[in-house]
């Protein structure tokens, strides 16, 4: 929708943006939620965009997606073999409730800044044990846990000013082995619960990465493969305040859900099942 | 900086904070639609580079140096798009304002995307068709015929306007630029029930741009309906276009005018408003007790108890109820809610006003011109020929544009500054302002005999009519459907429909009979299962028959005929289809697999006056013309009145010109509701063309000296026995003589028949998740005679689809200050495509109608018997019962689960099928 109160866009901001940041700014990336609804309290759009930051750079280190890829390349990235992100960079991006046209504009950035409980690219960048680089209005950067970003639905640890630079796949991530599940009230709806359990190959370990039905994501780390009931109360002992109320569902189906896909997950990776 | 689009470039530069629709449209290209303005919907879908977007949420300058494609640029007509023309020919769409965003995203397919349709079309949203007809088209499969001359009734003919709406030229009302329109925004209450202490314009009035600020002290001050009916004494007269008590959140205080909308946002945001709050109440049944908050005084004789919040209640009782549950073998009784959802129309509500020679002309998306018309006439003293009302083609309206809404505030606006006035609903506004269906909690005890004969029939309703009684009455009166439907010499009905504070209920397709249908039929199913007797069996028993009365609320004369075994019919049709199709396995383990019906009869006109004037004129172009008010909608009664004139004059639909829905050119319609726009308006247009037949055959009879009878209409002229005359002939003949082909007829909603119909469902239910899977659908349905059978097959999918949202997903969620949490299309979830099965829609062999041809409208009651059939099917295959609406996996699982524990294998065939 026209955004009414916006006076100026920054079309061509500097390499390194942000030091006259001032009230009523915003950066803009896809802008695909951005223009989704009113922003009555905005009057500056700064388009990151056209820094052109290099989308995917894979190397031996692991993945670097800079934070305005577009949602289009990292599907189209996400080649069966490459590791297991051909599974999970698919099917996160297949669990945005918005349409491939949108991910034509959306970016993998300002999905993880909106900082939605829903966010698939939360998920799928604290499942694989990513880092942020987040740069400060005053030229700093510091690099912080993905799993530390969001606090809150619609929270998260960025400062005024502060962007998401980066996010860091580290490879023996890369390498790991995974199962995801995930559940909608709609049949390609809004993730009401979003997980995903992943092991070091040759390994019995399990990192359980609860999302969507929290209002932040949950990590559950296992140096070896718990049995169903360690599992299961790995899950009751999150804070009932976590559990996330929307019209996506209910914090009581959430916890419900989350335990039995949890206990799929831990069967499916036990069993050697999918990579 | 240049934009290019459809290969034209354009030196115009966007606001800053433009998006690429808008700017499409200030560049003309109107076929670029909104339905949602936030990217949920689709039909704003255009190509940047060949890629296609949502261009609403994409920023216009980012179009800059690109090439964009709108709906305009991939074909015209005549010259259409393979996919434009797959659209037109499948057909794929009903009202057609989705059309546009789904082409241009169809035609941009991969042929990957072609075979997962359920995720490349996830991005649009159609209201109407229920996605097989677009399912159709994408895949190229075509579904029209061509008539021959005077044999278009009975046959799938397309829309008049079908190659316009594939291309993206046909006009709907926003469609259009005005020099100097100004734009009108609203201020909405937060508050449920407050009191107006004072109102400042200053700050808004200073803000550049604005010109008007209008509170409750510069509106005429009297109380009108919103509703539309011919009768309007049907309604309470409550509401006031703008009024000093706000009794919901999201009702108007304020509007303001300004040369943009941007300045008429920023003085909205401007305007001070001081509230005093006031106690609300949210519930109806708290709303009549003593002591609640009182939402409305004594001025109205309509409202039946004030102090209660009472608007309106109905007590009757036939027979003697507590000797017929005397003699029951078997009582049910349970209590059945549906709950507050919305017609969700791809268009959203807008109306255009202008001053022209003194005249108020306003541009309109309504189902009603004529009477919107005679609203605006009596709100502003004006006399009824001061005032033009008109619709361009509407983008659907379900009933929630039977509703004057918008029409008073830019009919207010133009009337005092004398320039054009555009106000366009967004979509928020379409969930916390505009009309919703009414809750109603339905308390239903049944007594049977052993055999299933039912010997009581009690009902308490209780509808919750929001802040106004827009259609509160007559939707509390049309719950009788769902009381008539059964034989029983022993009924009880009390109804009560109640001033809450929250948004008013309205009309939806269903009319008050869809939530009673909810509760009867799955009362009767309850019932069915006590008795151990089948459940389509249990309805055979009991529903009305040829020559039974149709008893609801009162037993005597009636207008209402049932002439054929329709209902019966239907429910053997399902009967068989869902006995044929019982062999699909489960969709894996943890499935629970169960199959729910349920039946509902509609009558197929409103008992309140409905009225429709048709006018035919043969041409000197040799041209038929039609005008009829029936406004277009997707309901596809345009279609139908072509087809019928053209099959009455001896014709083909090419040759009929079509006038609507504008009541400077077509005489007086009552509106496109309650099936009337086929039943009522077709029989108009079915008795003019008929006179204009006659007196064309009787002048050339005359003429050629043969007997009248012997005289028959072809194509392009009459043919008398051996002899024969052109049109052309006929016509110089006639002017001749000083006579002319011309006619005018009115019909009247009067005597009726009734719709009947029977929905089947089988479902598999998650035991753990409670998501619920469609595995079959089906509905009969009794369409009488036929005037178009793939528009008949489209309105059931469309409906079933519908109804399928309202029973699966669709919610309002209200906080407990009574704000609606979901005001948008991504949280308030409309089907999509991957949400809806394909729906076997059988026809039953019938001609038991007074309507044209002895054809009946089945648009709306297709809706009634989904949720029902849905819930019963769900008690089926779990072995639980649910009887509050929405059945949604978090409403569901937590019973389940307690039935897992509880009742490790349920007591029912399919799911004793599935644990061996």
């Amino acid at each position: 929708m026209d955004l009414n109160t916006i006076t100026e866009v920054v079309r061509r901001p500097s390499g390194r943006p942000g030091a006259d940041w001032r009230e009523g700014d915003t950066w803009l990336a896809g802008g695909t939620w951005l223009f989704s609804t009113e922003q009555p309290s905005l009057r500056r759009l700064i388009d990151l965009t056209a820094l052109h930051w290099d989308p995917l750079v894979p190397s031996d280190a692991g993945l670097e997606i800079g934070a305005t890829c577009t949602i289009r390349d990292l599907y189209a990235f996400a080649r069966p073999g490459v590791g297991i992100a051909g599974t999970l960079f698919t099917k996160s991006c297949e669990a945005f409730l918005s349409s491939f046209k949108v991910w034509n504009s959306a970016t993998v950035g300002g999905n993880i800044c909106l900082s939605l409980p829903a966010g698939p690219m939360i998920t799928l960048t604290v499942a694989l044990e990513a880092t942020y680089e987040l740069w400060a209005p005053d030229g700093s950067a510091r690099t912080v846990d993905a799993l530390d970003f969001v606090t809150g639905d619609n929270q998260n640890i960025l400062t005024p000013g502060e962007i998401l630079r980066r996010i860091d796949i580290p490879a023996r991530a890369l390498r790991k082995r995974a199962a995801h599940r995930r559940f909608t009230l709609t049949r390609l709806g809004r993730s009401t619960v979003f997980l995903i359990g992943t092991q070091t190959p040759g390994a019995s370990d399990l990192v359980l990465t609860v999302t969507a039905g929290t209002t932040r994501p949950v990590r559950i780390a296992f140096d070896t493969m718990p049995d169903a009931r360690t599992l299961q109360q790995s899950i009751d002992v999150i804070p009932e305040e976590v559990w996330f109320a929307d019209p996506n569902g209910t914090p009581d189906h959430r916890r419900h859900l989350t335990k039995h896909f949890a206990e799929e997950i831990r069967r499916e990776l036990m069993a050697g099942g999918p990579a | 900086m240049t934009y290019v689009v459809n290969g034209k470039s354009f030196d115009e530069e966007p606001a800053p904070g433009q998006c690429l629709r808008t700017f499409l449209r200030s560049l003309g290209h109107y076929g670029v639609k909104k339905g949602c303005d936030a990217g949920d919907c689709g039909a704003c879908t255009v190509w940047l580079d060949g890629d296609p977007i949502h261009s609403c949420i994409t920023p216009a300058y980012r179009a800059e140096g690109r090439e964009v494609t709108t709906i305009e640029g991939i074909g015209s007509p005549g010259e259409l798009h393979p996919m434009q023309r797959q659209f037109r020919d499948a057909p794929g769409f009903q009202c057609g304002f989705c059309t546009a965003g789904m082409i241009m995203t169809s035609a941009a397919f991969t042929e990957t995307q072609k075979e997962n349709l359920p995720q490349a079309l996830k991005g649009n949203l159609c209201r109407c068709t229920g996605y097989r007809g677009i399912e159709d088209a994408v895949k190229g499969v075509a579904g029209l015929a061509t008539a021959a001359p005077g044999k278009a009734v009975g046959t799938s003919v397309g829309a008049p306007a079908a190659d316009d709406v594939v291309t993206g030229r046909a006009e709907f009302t926003m469609d259009t630029h005005i020099e100097g329109m100004l734009h009108l925004k609203v201020v909405h209450s937060p508050h449920a029930h407050a009191r107006i202490v004072s109102i400042d314009k200053t700050a808004a009035l200073a803000v550049p741009g604005v010109q008007r600020v209008y509170t409750w002290e510069d509106v005429p001050r009297k109380r009108f309906t919103t509703a539309i009916h011919t009768d309007h004494l049907v309604d309470p007269d409550d509401t006031f276009i703008l009024d000093n008590t706000v009794r919901f959140v999201g009702q108007r205080v304020v509007a303001v005018l300004a040369d943009t909308v941007r300045a008429a946002e920023e003085g909205c945001r401007r305007v001070d408003v001081e509230y005093e709050v006031i106690p609300a109440v949210f519930d109806p049944e708290e709303a009549m007790a003593d002591g609640a908050p009182q939402l409305h005084g004594a001025h109205d004789s309509f409202v039946r108890d004030p102090v209660h919040n009472i608007l309106f209640e109905i007590h009757s009782h036939i027979g003697d109820i507590d000797a017929g549950f005397a003699e029951a073998d078997v009582i049910h009784e349970g209590t059945y809610s549906s709950p507050r959802v919305q017609h969700a129309h791809l268009e959203t509500h807008g109306s255009i006003a202008w001053m022209d020679n003194g005249r108020l002309n306003v541009r309109t998306s309504s189902q009603s011109p004529s009477i919107a018309k005679g609203k605006l006439a009596y709100l502003f003293a004006l006399r009824p020929d001061q005032v033009r009302v008109f619709c361009k083609r509407v983008g659907g309206g379900f009933g929630g544009k039977q509703e004057v809404i918008s029409e008073d505030l830019v009919a207010l606006a133009a009337l005092d500054t004398g320039r054009p006035v555009c106000f366009e609903y967004t979509r928020e506004e379409e969930f916390t302002t505009a009309s919703t269906r009414h809750p109603m909690t339905l308390t239903v005890k049944l007594g049977a005999k052993a055999d299933g004969t039912l010997t009581a029939f009690q009902v308490r309703n209780v509808s919750n009519t929001g802040a106004y009684g827009n259609h509160g009455g007559e939707t509390l009166h049309a719950g009788g459907a769902a009381v008539m439907i059964y034989r029983c010499p022993n009924k009880k009905y009390d109804a009560f429909s109640v001033y809450t504070n929250t948004i008013p209920g309205g009309a939806l397709r269903g009319y008050g009979m869809t939530q009673p249908a909810f509760a009867v039929e799955s009362a009767m199913d309850e019932l069915a299962r006590t008795l151990h007797i089948d459940p389509l069996e249990l309805r055979r028993r009991n529903i009305v028959r040829p020559g039974d009365l149709l008893v609801a609320m009162h037993d005597g004369p009636e207008d209402v005929v049932i002439a054929e075994d329709g209902l019966a019919k239907c429910i053997d049709l399902v009967a068989d289809a869902m006995a044929r199709t019982d062999n699909e396995p489960p969709p894996g383990s943890g499935w629970l697999v169960g199959a729910g019906v349920a039946s509902s009869v509609h009558e197929t006109a409103p008992p309140t006056e409905h009225i429709s004037e048709a006018w035919v004129t043969l041409g000197d172009d040799l041209m038929y013309e039609l005008a009829v008010g029936t406004v277009e909608f997707g309901e596809g009664t345009s279609t139908a009145h072509v087809q019928i004139a053209a099959n009455q004059l001896g014709t083909t639909p090419s040759r009929i010109r079509l006038v609507q829905s504008d009541t400077d050119r077509t005489g007086f319609d009552t509106g496109a509701f309650a099936s009337a726009g086929l039943f009522v308006a077709g029989n108009a247009v079915l008795r003019a063309a008929n006179a204009v037949r006659d007196r064309i055959l009787e002048l050339a009879a005359a003429h050629m000296g043969v007997r009248l009878a012997m005289c028959s209409m072809e194509e392009t002229g009459v043919v008398c026995g051996d002899q024969r005359m052109s049109l052309a002939e006929l016509v110089a003949l006639a002017r001749a003589r000083g006579v002319r082909f011309t006619a005018a007829r009115k019909a009247y909603g009067s005597p009726r028949s009734v719709t009947s119909n029977t929905q089947g469902f089988r479902i598999a239910v998650h035991r753990v998740t409670g998501e619920i899977r469609i595995l079959y659908s089906v509905q009969a349905t009794d369409a009488a005679v036929v005037i178009n059978p793939a528009q008949v097959r489209g309105q059931v999918e469309g409906g079933v689809a519908q109804g399928i949202g309202f029973t699966l997903t669709e919610n309002h969620h209200v906080d407990a200050d009574g704000a609606m949490s979901n005001p948008n299309l991504r949280n308030y979830r409309i089907p999509t495509y991957a949400d809806i099965p394909r729906t076997d829609v059988l026809l039953v062999d019938s001609a038991d109608s007074f309507g044209p041809l002895r054809s009946k409208g089945i648009a709306e009651c297709c809706i009634n018997p989904v949720a029902p059939a849905l819930a019963n099917a769900l008690h089926d295959a779990t072995g639980v019962r649910y009887r509050a609406l929405p059945l949604t996996p978090e409403r569901i699982y937590s019973r389940l689960n307690q039935l897992n524990e509880d009742q490790p294998v349920p007591r029912n065939r399919a799911a004793e099928e599935l644990s061996e």
